[in-house]
């Protein structure tokens, strides 16, 4: 094996890999910027992995080869949904964010696998026939070097993810919108003094980040997976939230950390396909992703800071 | 409204709505929520077997829960138990295979090796809480993938050879108990019950009368506080990591000890530490509380097995009932309201 094809291989799996945990992330940086703690990472991921696979089965006939893609909006649009919940209680009930969240956990997985038995009457559904592939991009691939390394044996949802990471960033950074969306993470109270509506901003970013915590789980499910049952998503979406906190709680950064999680774990499968790496127990790999977010968080990799309000409802008219 | 009143309806109120929303689900899905419930009953209480299960499975809930609700007066949320607890199974197990000994030495052993490879798993995030200030919430996370990737790791490689399991624990070092056994009609419930109510004495004991329980209390109140009376805040955090840790170590122990008599490769989490969250706010963070919490959820748990035999509804609507618990919990200051309109209609 030249040092080209090594290095396409890693790529393309790192990048497959990372498309679900990118998308999932981005909605942690969205939630946690407008001071929600969103641990219900995870129960998004399950519940847009479970709408996905389920609309999937269902409609592959109607849509034919878009099925993946419309199973996505119904995943968005449930998780979206679900995240509602999360928001109507660590908002205006002013729960504890990190216990709701964990309550988020439980329903999604408990909702789901309900649904399955009485939809399936069985533990674990079908796999689905029609779903995202790994392909060559039309004529970028044609591009020499970059094409066959980037753009060649690779899924058009991790395109989508990267290129989304860049939109939030431009959203967050460079808007109005973004800018209130981060001041009413970091100082509520003059956030609200300067006429920003606190509760309909966090409302609105822990909507974005079920939106895109679902679309994360169903990228999973479709590319990944290819089925629903227990284990689809085990830790996917805590693994999201560890990117990004590794990535500073900043879209792009999370994005990269994403990918570096996405080749941690993909060298866990192709590693003993890679010379120089198939001697390194396989257990060195599976744990590097969560001892290097600790050491990142120890501040061994620059400080890493949540946003300011992380954490805490606002009450109007305490100091 | 009265604290004890409140610190008593809110539970109360909650596992009601949780239990009624979990009727509904019955109701819209299709199935008999009395049916339903009577199972659930049944196979937690029908006959001495069904109790012995429900008590079995509320052994390591009562650890796992006082891990987290110990943590937690001190302010901190051990998300970690699950990795403390997979760590102390294994380091129980490992004690309980590798040695020849006499059971009055072997077993103490085997449990305080559980209790030490737990209190290892709680120091890491507690020193790094207490030195760097990094949230503990994410390390503990963290911690829970190492434990689950490093016990696998172990078994498969180190204490077996590429087996799914080690070989069962030597008798020496088991828990388990032919007095319930035919008490129970060979129910796999076991001596780790006394074990779990003592732990929950001590907890009591360490938190409400002794110095090292005021200042790990105090500290959960206002750190700042409890810095300009002289308390050593950094050590209380990782004295309350550790102790916190050791619980969830021994939660483990009794799993191997006593409910399956060995280690295996977990593909997933167990779920117990995660469910000790729930079993903790349930219980209001206090030992009685998580007692009284650990025998709702073991009931449900186990009950829950008997619901698709007897009246065809799903098990997992189970899950969704203590997802919607501890949903209500947590909007404690919605119940709370609720609770004082209704009182202020009355007058």
């Amino acid at each position: 094996m030249d040092a080209l094809t090594v290095l396409s291989i890693i790529i393309s799996s790192s990048l497959f890999a990372a498309a679900p945990l990118i998308f999932t992330a981005l909605g942690g940086v969205f939630s946690e910027r407008s001071g929600v703690v969103n641990i219900g990472l995870e129960g998004l991921m399950i519940i847009g992995a479970f709408t996905a696979i389920v609309f999937n089965l269902t409609f592959a006939s109607t849509f034919g080869a878009a099925t993946p893609w419309v199973a996505l909006l119904a995943a968005m649009a449930v998780g979206g949904l679900l995240s509602l919940l999360h928001a109507l209680a660590s908002i205006t009930f002013r729960a504890d964010q990190v216990v709701s969240g964990v309550a988020i956990n439980f329903l999604a997985l408990g909702v789901s696998l309900f649904l399955v038995k009485m939809l399936y009457d069985k533990g674990q559904t079908d796999i689905i026939k029609v779903n995202f592939k790994k392909v060559d991009i039309p004529v970028l691939s044609d591009i020499p070097v970059i094409g066959k390394l980037i753009f060649s044996n690779i899924s058009y949802p991790a395109i989508v993810a990267i290129a989304l990471a860049f939109v939030s960033w431009y959203v967050l950074y460079k808007t109005p919108f973004g800018l209130r969306l981060r001041a009413v993470g970091e100082h509520p109270m003059a956030a609200d003094t300067m006429g920003v509506n606190v509760a309909k901003m966090r409302y609105t970013a822990v909507f974005i980040s079920g939106l895109l915590g679902g679309l994360g789980g169903g990228v999973y499910a479709q590319s990944i997976s290819l089925d629903f049952s227990h284990a689809t998503i085990t830790g996917q979406g805590f693994m999201a939230l560890a990117a990004m906190i590794f990535g500073k709680w900043h879209p792009l950064g999370a994005m990269g950390a994403a990918i570096f999680f996405g080749f941690a774990q993909s060298l866990s499968i192709v590693g003993s396909s890679i010379p120089f790496l198939e001697n390194i127990p396989a257990v060195y790999l599976l744990v590097a992703p969560y001892v290097l977010t600790i050491l990142a968080l120890a501040g061994f990799i620059g400080r890493a800071d949540a946003p300011k309000a992380a954490g805490t409802p606002y009450i109007k008219g305490s100091r | 409204m009265s604290k004890r009143f409140s610190n008593l309806a809110v539970p109360v109120v909650s596992v009601l709505l949780g239990l009624i929303a979990g009727a509904i689900i019955m109701l819209i899905s299709g199935y008999d929520p009395i049916s339903g419930y009577a199972a659930l009953w049944n196979g937690a209480f029908g006959d001495s077997f069904y109790v012995g299960e429900t008590l079995r499975q509320m052994t390591p809930y009562i650890f796992a829960g006082l891990a987290v609700a110990f943590a937690f007066r001190t302010g901190l949320f051990n998300i970690g138990v699950e990795g403390q607890l997979l760590v102390g199974w294994l380091a129980a197990v490992w004690v309980g295979v590798a040695f020849d000994l006499p059971k009055i030495i072997h077993l103490p052993l085997s449990l305080l090796a559980a209790a030490a490879a737990g209190a290892l798993w709680g120091l890491i995030p507690g020193i790094l809480k207490a030195r760097l200030h990094v949230h503990e919430v994410i390390v503990t996370i963290m911690m829970n993938y190492v434990a689950l990737h490093l016990t696998n790791h172990l078994i498969r490689n180190v204490i077996s050879d590429q087996s799914d399991s080690t070989e069962a624990v030597k008798e020496t070092a088991s828990l388990k108990s032919s007095f319930f056994e035919s008490l129970t009609d060979f129910s796999s419930l076991h001596n780790g019950i006394y074990l779990g109510l003592i732990a929950a004495v001590i907890m009591w004991f360490m938190l409400e009368k002794t110095t090292l329980g005021y200042e790990l209390r105090s500290v959960g109140y206002s750190q700042h506080a409890s810095q300009y009376a002289g308390m050593n805040v950094s050590r209380n955090i990782v004295l309350s990591m550790v102790i916190s840790g050791a619980f969830a170590g021994l939660g483990g122990a009794m799993e191997g000890l006593g409910t399956f008599g060995n280690a295996f490769l977990h593909s997933g989490f167990s779920g117990v530490g995660f469910d000790g969250i729930a079993v903790a706010l349930l219980g209001g963070n206090a030992a009685i509380g998580v007692v009284l919490a650990s025998l709702l959820f073991g009931a449900l748990k186990v009950g829950a097995l008997n619901m698709p035999i007897e009246s065809g509804v799903p098990n997992e609507l189970v899950e969704i009932v203590i997802a919607l618990i501890i949903f209500f919990v947590a909007s404690s200051y919605m119940i709370k309201w609720l609770l004082s309109r209704f009182k202020k209609e009355e007058k």
